[in-house]
């Protein structure tokens, strides 16, 4: 981390914010490493059906984040009985992980700037 | 599913190798989910624009990571990244020019409505392939004609503007009413002319071009119903016709009726003045309406057999009345034009295959890392059509710039405005030029890697192998770019020396020193004859008396000024013509032979007691009298000629009345003081020469206040030195030279540039063997020779190829050459010179720089 470029390269803050879609790929990713078809419904699940991804914003969003290196294409595959050779697991990097924490923080810090303004639920 | 793959089609290549599987597993597991017909539906809709946004999304993700690479890479090579955005400029910048002029003149449509059924109809002539109508064989076309809608007619003329400052002289149209329907055309203000406007004791009324309304009525549509006076009357101003609107030429700028001269003119079937268009009737072709005027033409044969014995009619679409000069003219141009961007391409094409063996190990690199060759291929397309799109609008911007160079080359012949501007057409078609530079210098270079079966190795190890094959490769492009160099350079030599003939060419008078100035006199006013000799005498004798003026005359129309003019000759007792012989007729006040310096051969010159009472004389010129009095000693003899029977007193030598590069009929030559009263009105003396021993036009504001003293109602125009009407002659040739000039000069620099390209980079390759070379004893002067040797090679075999292309290029523009031969030694030896010099100077610097490599460099090299 000596060389200065390097640690711009790393910093999470570039690249914030994050579109909405890659945010919840990250976070299905969060515990534990997933093919392709299990995030899309582990995003489905968690917004009830109100978040759909595609395969092709999906795919497009996985090699994105492979370029940027917030997401790897895990080695270590799951035990066999669960395991589908076809397939592709992917997990998050460490870097994945601060950018991902990161953003959470920001947006937290913008719910709490537009509580304090007074725009809270039921507040109006 | 067959669909999904269908639609995995719109993702780059590399991105669906990498997923395509993955995603149809996904998708079928979707479609596994969805149960119901409303679900799976609703899924295809969903996929179908996902597909399409991500698919769409993807190739901008790579073409902005190839744009981030492109950008990079050329920062880091900015003199690279400038000569080919040069290049590219200068060959596109060229090709829009003439692309804009050429659109303008030959392609667009013109600019009326339904242009395409527009005709010219003219009378056709054993001598004359296109001869204005007679007023009565027009009416006749009119009445017997099936296949026009209609057909109007109309002649170009002029009048003097009264009332509004100085008298002006303005060029305009007597027309048909029924033209402006014809053509389709409306006004700006007011209304258009009709057909009543041209009935016998209709109120005179005339409509207003725009330029004429702007310039001399400030633009004010107040003038719409008022009266403007001019020199034949007074007119009211009944219309204005919008900017855009020209007929038949560009510089007419006013429409009046055509009124009939006489009932005597009107039933003259050999006074041809009358132009014909027609709009063809719906359904009907050219050809048809050809056939039918054909046999109209023969009836009117049999019916008329005195008249129109030898008179037929062809029917021409009106987009071609443009001459078939300026079409080759034009034609030449873009073909030059062509060359310079050929010559621009394999140029850059060879600058980027340099680069792009001098990128071999970043190439593997990237391989190395896991770029497949599309990705490799479409990185380096980009980078082209990168390049290319700077250099395109560089180019464009030159474009602009040179268009009014080429204005010179629209005829004002032509109903369509001199200047053009760039508009969507153009900028369509640069933007067309521009991406096919950029796939035709890219796809060499990529097409290199494409073809490699295992990148890594080709770049890698066998280099020198590559680099043998590439160069020869490059050596081609080089040969080609000194063919095209060499056929540019000929053809340019060619029309040197074609305009060097042109001015070589004997007027048959002298132009140096001599003042032309046109008086166009108002035919009412000046009507008789007797008025008119009074004017001359006051003008010419206060002009005589100015200080360095030698002589001065009047005259009909000033040489090459006017091609018209053309009388039957029927020489005294000649029993039966044995076929229609013609010359030009103008009438000329006492000196102006003299002033002109036109030498009389025999006999006397015209003279102030020739008058109506006298007995009528002409004075001939040499061809003339060697044509109808052969062998003969022409003084004395008779001929019938304009309505009367003249008799010669004088032959003078032969000059050019139509120009320099066509032939001109004999010529005859009439007292002033005969032209009847009121009679021949278009041929009263009005063009005034001055031969002087200053500067001529120093002379001018006197002649100017001379005319005003004498007659201020007389406008003064055309004021200038006779050798601009001269310059005139040649200005159109003049303007091609000077481009396609400037084209072939440009083509022998890229050429240059590309000699020198290639054999630094060569030299740079080989420096090992150059080094191992002068190790085993090879001196510094074999170094270079060796390498000299190479460009003159190439050279060589460019120039072989070249004058081959010169040849063909010469005998396509033989009709332009004015006789110059195409395989002239004089243009081939210059351009083999100047080929020779670029040659060596694009070799010398990579020979010397080749014959200095240390031969130490053997062993340090890798």
């Amino acid at each position: 981390m000596s060389d200065p470029k390097e640690s711009d390269l790393d910093d999470p803050l570039r690249f914030l914010p994050l579109p909405p879609m890659t945010f919840h790929i990250l976070m299905a990713l969060a515990d534990q490493d997933r093919h392709g078809y299990a995030i899309l419904q582990e995003v489905t699940e968690r917004t009830n059906g109100k978040v759909r991804l595609g395969a092709g914003t999906l795919y497009r969003t996985i090699h994105r984040l492979k370029e940027q290196g917030l997401v790897a294409e895990a080695l270590d595959r799951p035990s066999p009985e669960l395991d589908d050779e076809r397939r592709r697991y992917y997990r998050l990097t460490p870097l994945g992980t601060r950018v991902a924490r990161a953003e959470t923080e920001r947006l937290g810090q913008m719910v709490d700037l537009a509580k304090s303004l007074g725009f809270a639920r039921g507040t109006v | 599913m067959r669909l999904f793959h269908w639609l995995l089609r719109l993702f780059p290549a590399s991105f669906r190798n990498d997923y395509g599987r993955e995603m149809g597993e996904v998708f079928a597991e979707r479609r596994r989910a969805a149960s119901g017909p409303g679900a799976v539906s609703g899924l295809w809709i969903e996929t179908l624009a996902d597909m399409v946004g991500a698919g769409l999304r993807a190739h901008l993700d790579i073409l902005r990571q190839d744009l981030r690479v492109t950008g990079r890479g050329l920062l880091r090579a900015p003199g690279f990244a400038l000569t080919v955005v040069t290049v590219v400029a200068l060959g596109i910048g060229a090709n829009t020019a003439v692309f804009t002029v050429t659109d303008h003149v030959l392609l667009r449509p013109l600019p009326y409505d339904e242009p395409a059924r527009l005709v010219q109809v003219w009378e056709r002539h054993p001598e004359y392939r296109q001869m204005e109508a007679s007023p009565p064989n027009f009416k006749d076309w009119q009445a017997m004609s099936t296949s026009f809608e209609s057909m109007a007619a109309y002649t170009s003329m002029a009048m003097n503007l009264l009332g509004r400052g100085d008298p002006q002289r303005v060029r305009g149209t007597a027309v048909t009413g029924d033209l402006f329907e014809l053509l389709g055309a409306q006004p700006l203000a007011g209304r258009a002319l009709v057909s009543a406007d041209g009935d016998p004791g209709a109120e005179p009324v005339i409509v207003l071009g725009y330029g004429l309304w702007q310039s001399a009525f400030g633009g004010d549509e107040r003038i719409l119903g008022t009266t403007v006076t001019f020199d034949t009357g007074a007119y009211e101003v009944v219309g204005l016709m919008p900017r855009g609107f020209a007929f038949p030429r560009r510089d007419s700028m006013f429409w009046i009726p055509r009124h009939p001269l006489s009932q005597e003119d009107e039933e003259d079937r050999n006074n041809h003045y009358l132009q014909v268009v027609g709009r063809l009737a719906p359904g009907f072709t050219r050809e048809q309406a050809q056939i039918e005027m054909g046999l109209v033409g023969e009836r009117l044969q049999e019916r008329y057999p005195e008249d129109n014995g030898d008179k037929g009619v062809s029917v021409y679409p009106m987009r071609d009345s443009v001459s078939s000069q300026s079409r080759l003219l034009l034609l030449a141009l873009a073909g030059a034009a062509g060359c310079v961007l050929l010559i621009a391409c394999l140029n850059v094409a060879n600058l980027l295959l340099a680069r792009t063996l001098a990128r071999q190990r970043e190439l593997t690199v990237r391989t190395a890392l896991g770029a497949g060759r599309e990705r490799l291929v479409r990185q380096l397309l980009t980078e082209s059509l990168v390049l290319a799109t700077l250099g395109g609008a560089a180019g464009i911007g030159l474009g602009a710039l040179a268009v009014p160079l080429l204005a010179r080359l629209v005829p004002s012949n032509l109903p369509i405005p001199e200047a053009t501007a760039l508009d969507p057409r153009v900028m369509l078609f640069a933007g067309l030029a521009t991406l096919v530079t950029g796939l035709a210098f890219g796809v060499l270079p990529a097409l290199r890697i494409a073809g490699r079966r295992s990148l890594s190795g080709a770049l890698g190890s066998s280099r020198t192998a590559l680099g043998a094959r590439t160069e020869k490769v490059r050596s081609a492009l080089v040969v080609g770019e000194v063919a095209a160099s060499i056929a540019l350079l000929v053809a340019a030599g060619l029309l040197v020396q074609a305009l060097w003939r042109v001015q070589e060419v004997n007027p048959g008078f002298d132009t140096e020193g001599i003042l032309a100035v046109s008086t166009p006199l108002p035919y009412v006013d000046y009507g008789e004859t007797a008025k008119r000799v009074a004017y001359y005498d006051q003008v010419l004798s206060r002009v005589r008396g100015l200080p360095g003026v030698e002589n001065a005359a009047f005259i009909s129309f000033l040489p090459m000024t006017m091609t018209g003019g053309i009388w039957e000759v029927t020489p005294a007792g000649a029993e039966e013509r044995e076929r229609p012989s013609r010359a030009s007729l103008r009438f000329v006040t006492p000196g102006f032979f003299d002033t002109l310096d036109i030498p009389i051969e025999s006999g006397r010159d015209v003279a102030t007691t020739d008058t109506q009472d006298t007995l009528f004389v002409a004075v001939v010129s040499r061809s003339f009298a060697e044509s109808y009095f052969p062998g003969q000693d022409p003084l004395g003899r008779r001929f019938d000629f304009a309505f009367q029977e003249r008799t010669i007193v004088g032959v003078v030598g032969d000059i050019r009345v139509r120009g320099l590069e066509r032939s001109s009929e004999p010529q005859v030559y009439v007292p002033s003081g005969q032209v009847p009263d009121q009679g021949l009105v278009f041929y009263m003396p009005k063009d005034l020469a001055i031969r002087t021993s200053l500067d001529p036009m120093s002379l001018a504001p006197q002649v100017r206040a001379a005319i005003r003293e004498v007659a201020p109602q007389v406008p003064v125009s055309s004021v200038r030195p006779l050798t601009a009407v001269l310059d005139e002659q040649t200005a159109p040739r003049q303007a091609q030279l000077r481009v396609l000039g400037a084209f072939a000069g440009l083509a022998l620099l890229l050429a240059g540039i590309g000699i020198h390209g290639l054999l630094s980079f060569a030299v740079s390759q080989r420096t090992r063997e150059i080094g191992l070379r002068m190790a085993l004893g090879a001196r510094a002067g074999d170094i270079l020779g060796m390498v000299l040797r190479e460009g003159v090679w190439l050279a060589a075999v460019g120039g072989g190829v070249g004058l081959g292309l010169a040849w063909v290029a010469g005998r396509t523009l033989e009709s332009i050459l004015a006789g110059v031969q195409p395989a002239n030694l004089w243009s081939l030896a210059v351009a083999c010179g100047l080929t020779s010099v670029m040659t060596l100077s694009g070799s010398l610097l990579p020979a010397l720089r080749a014959s200095r490599v240390p031969p130490t460099t053997a062993l340090r090299e890798d």
